[in-house]
């Protein structure tokens, strides 16, 4: 579909360990496999929608990929330029091309500045604007996101939920990145809210041509938003695919579980469609089982499962699936 | 909204306006700026004023009672106790402010960076609890013995003295903040602003300082203005011990240490040197709640 394209996020074989240290001498006695070998590209202008349940490693993708962390393994390349490595003063030029919207736009501003300030924050350190010249940008920026202009003097807690995620918005804004990343931008709102916070993310993307890696754990939102969606279970990806070939089609077996667990609007429907309901619990990333990390709790599992990791391979035309189903 | 509040809002709000509106608001932080002012310029300008010499003993009117000649009455040697509390209220509160400030220093500084550094938690947080285990007296006696006639050399007695008794005071007691101030920013590196700073770029230092530094004010503020009150204390005990400033020369904790002797026929010896610490700690105290208040952006918007 965006063959035309040139990729501008490409992440290969991503690995996020985190070490676990015990006992009197804190000794190393092994890691969470938060992010265990992710690779996906995101293509410039696109939305892709990152899905999965809590702790699968969703944010942990998000963070690790603006180089928040220091990964384990793999590489992550933006626009062109390897940032897997970098550190320090390198890696602090990259930062405005890169963005993040946070999940709690309550935590994620800090209480004692007002909201200019806040959004002031990455022209501060970016750029060398005269405090005029950062004032008229930080009320355009609050134009584009939907805030009054007289609220710039104003402190975070003055605001409703939805108004402080236009805040977060808008500080992601200030440097014209071309890429960001949504870190549950929704989750602690109203659903009326969530819907105005949606479609503000996309007005922006069309104004300001933005890539986003959006995730969430609402499928439905997802379907809204996304071009591509990948669906993440315990540090890997499952399946990634166009966003209608993977909500008609699903292909991994977990994809067809978490599908079958969103509500049907409509009661009656709702009865014709078998609901898939997992056994178990997610096995610890820090001890996930051999072979496919699903494989506890998959419906359809196989010998080999137990035994051998699944390939990540492309099943049809821009559908990845790793699943032995599909060999 | 109504349009008076936009109006209200159209002007620019300054941030130290608003601080200023909300400390006035606070009853006790006014009363008590007062009271510390009062005290400041007592014995900033008293001694002009009431220009007896404190260290003048006049024999035949010893241990008089309150009287136009002596207000507070005199002490066992005839020194006036008026003079005496204004003289030594200079040395007092300024030990109390300098080591104040000294331990404030030092513990906001090393508990911020054991806080937010991991790689030196361990060896400063341990260095702290070594400073915390150190039998205080044994230590002051060594420091003194080492340092007080070298000091007295080089700054003359009274100045000598003074650096002496506030660099030790200080460096004693900087822990309780260090311990306070690093579990604070422990709690506050892992809030998503922090975070968000990073992902913006800020480095460490400018991270430390616009979002940690601002975050932790309020219980630096308190042990600020609990500091004043132990570091004046504390003088008056190395005085006592004979370790502080020279006998003759008045402090409100050498008054008070003085006057205790004398306290079954004499109660008022103690009553004024300790009046004059109580009020100085308690306005402090005051002022210190008052500020916090007004600096933090939650509670000055009600």
């Amino acid at each position: 579909m965006l063959d035309g394209t040139k990729p501008l996020v490409r992440v290969d074989d991503l690995k996020m360990h985190f070490p676990i240290f015990k006992g009197v001498l804190r000794r190393r006695v092994g890691e969470v496999k938060a992010v265990d070998g992710v690779s996906f590209e995101i293509y410039e202008g696109e939305t892709l929608g990152l899905v999965g349940e809590s702790g699968c490693g969703k944010s942990t993708v998000g963070r690790a990929l603006l180089r928040l962390y220091d990964i384990t393994d793999g590489h992550i390349e933006i626009d062109g330029s390897d940032i897997s490595t970098l550190s320090g003063e390198a890696l602090r030029d990259m930062r405005p091309r890169m963005q993040m919207i946070f999940q709690d736009p309550q935590a994620s501003l800090n209480p004692r500045m007002t909201v200019g300030s806040i959004i002031a924050e990455p022209l501060d350190e970016h750029t060398n604007l005269t405090r005029k010249e950062k004032r008229e940008k930080v009320a355009k920026l609050m134009d584009a996101v939907g805030l009054a202009r007289r609220f710039a003097d104003r402190y975070p807690h003055e605001f409703s939920g939805g108004q402080r995620q236009r805040i977060g918005i808008a500080r992601a804004l200030a440097l014209n990145p071309k890429f960001i990343v949504c870190d549950e931008p929704i989750a602690a709102l109203d659903v009326s809210i969530q819907a105005q916070v949606v479609n503000l993310l996309e007005d922006l993307q069309q104004e300001f041509g933005l890539t986003y890696l959006f995730i969430s754990h609402d499928l439905s939102m997802v379907r809204h938003l996304a071009t591509r969606v990948a669906v993440m279970y315990l540090g890997k990806i499952a399946e990634l695919a166009p966003r209608d070939a993977l909500y008609a089609d699903p292909k991994h077996p977990y994809t067809q579980a978490l599908l079958s667990a969103v509500p049907h609007p409509d009661p009656a429907g709702d009865r014709q469609h078998e609901r898939i309901i997992l056994k178990g619990d997610v096995p610890s990333p820090a001890n996930p089982p051999k072979g496919c990390n699903f494989c506890t709790r998959c419906p359809k599992v196989m010998e080999i499962c137990r035994s051998e990791t699944p390939e990540w391979r492309e099943v049809d035309a821009g559908r990845f699936v790793a699943c032995h189903l599909y060999n | 909204m109504s349009d008076a509040t936009i109006q209200a809002e159209a002007k620019n709000r300054s941030l130290w306006g608003d601080v200023w509106v909300q400390f006035k608001s606070h009853k006790g932080a006014m009363v008590g700026t007062f009271v510390f002012v009062f005290i400041l310029l007592a014995v900033a300008i008293g001694p002009y004023l009431w220009n007896l010499d404190p260290t003048f003993a006049n024999i035949r009117e010893r241990n008089q009672g309150m009287s136009w000649a002596h207000p507070f009455g005199t002490d066992q040697l005839g020194r006036d106790t008026l003079a005496q509390l204004l003289q030594g209220g200079r040395v007092s509160i300024a030990v109390g402010v300098t080591a104040m400030l000294i331990s404030l220093i030092v513990g906001t500084a090393i508990g911020v960076l054991a806080g937010f550094f991991k790689r030196i938690d361990g060896l400063l947080m341990r260095t702290t609890d070594l400073f915390l285990a150190l039998p205080l007296l044994p230590l002051l006696l060594v420091i003194i013995m080492l340092f007080r006639d070298t000091l007295r050399k080089a700054f003359g007695p009274e100045t000598g003295i003074f650096i002496l008794i506030v660099f030790i005071i200080g460096i004693t007691s900087w822990m309780q903040t260090a311990r306070i101030v690093r579990g604070d920013v422990l709690a506050l590196k892992e809030r998503e602003f922090v975070l968000a700073a990073r992902s913006i770029g800020t480095p460490s230092l400018r991270l430390i300082l616009r979002h940690i530094l601002p975050n932790v004010l309020s219980p630096i503020m308190v042990s600020a203005t609990l500091g004043i009150a132990n570091a004046i204390i504390t003088e008056s005990a190395l005085s006592f011990l004979g370790l502080g400033f020279p006998s003759d020369f008045p402090t409100w904790g050498r008054l008070l240490y003085d006057g205790a002797q004398y306290i079954d026929n004499y109660p008022s010896r103690v009553v004024w040197p300790g009046l004059a610490i109580t009020l100085t700690v308690i306005s402090v105290n005051f002022i210190g709640d008052g500020l916090r208040d007004a600096l933090d952006p939650r509670i000055r918007g009600r």
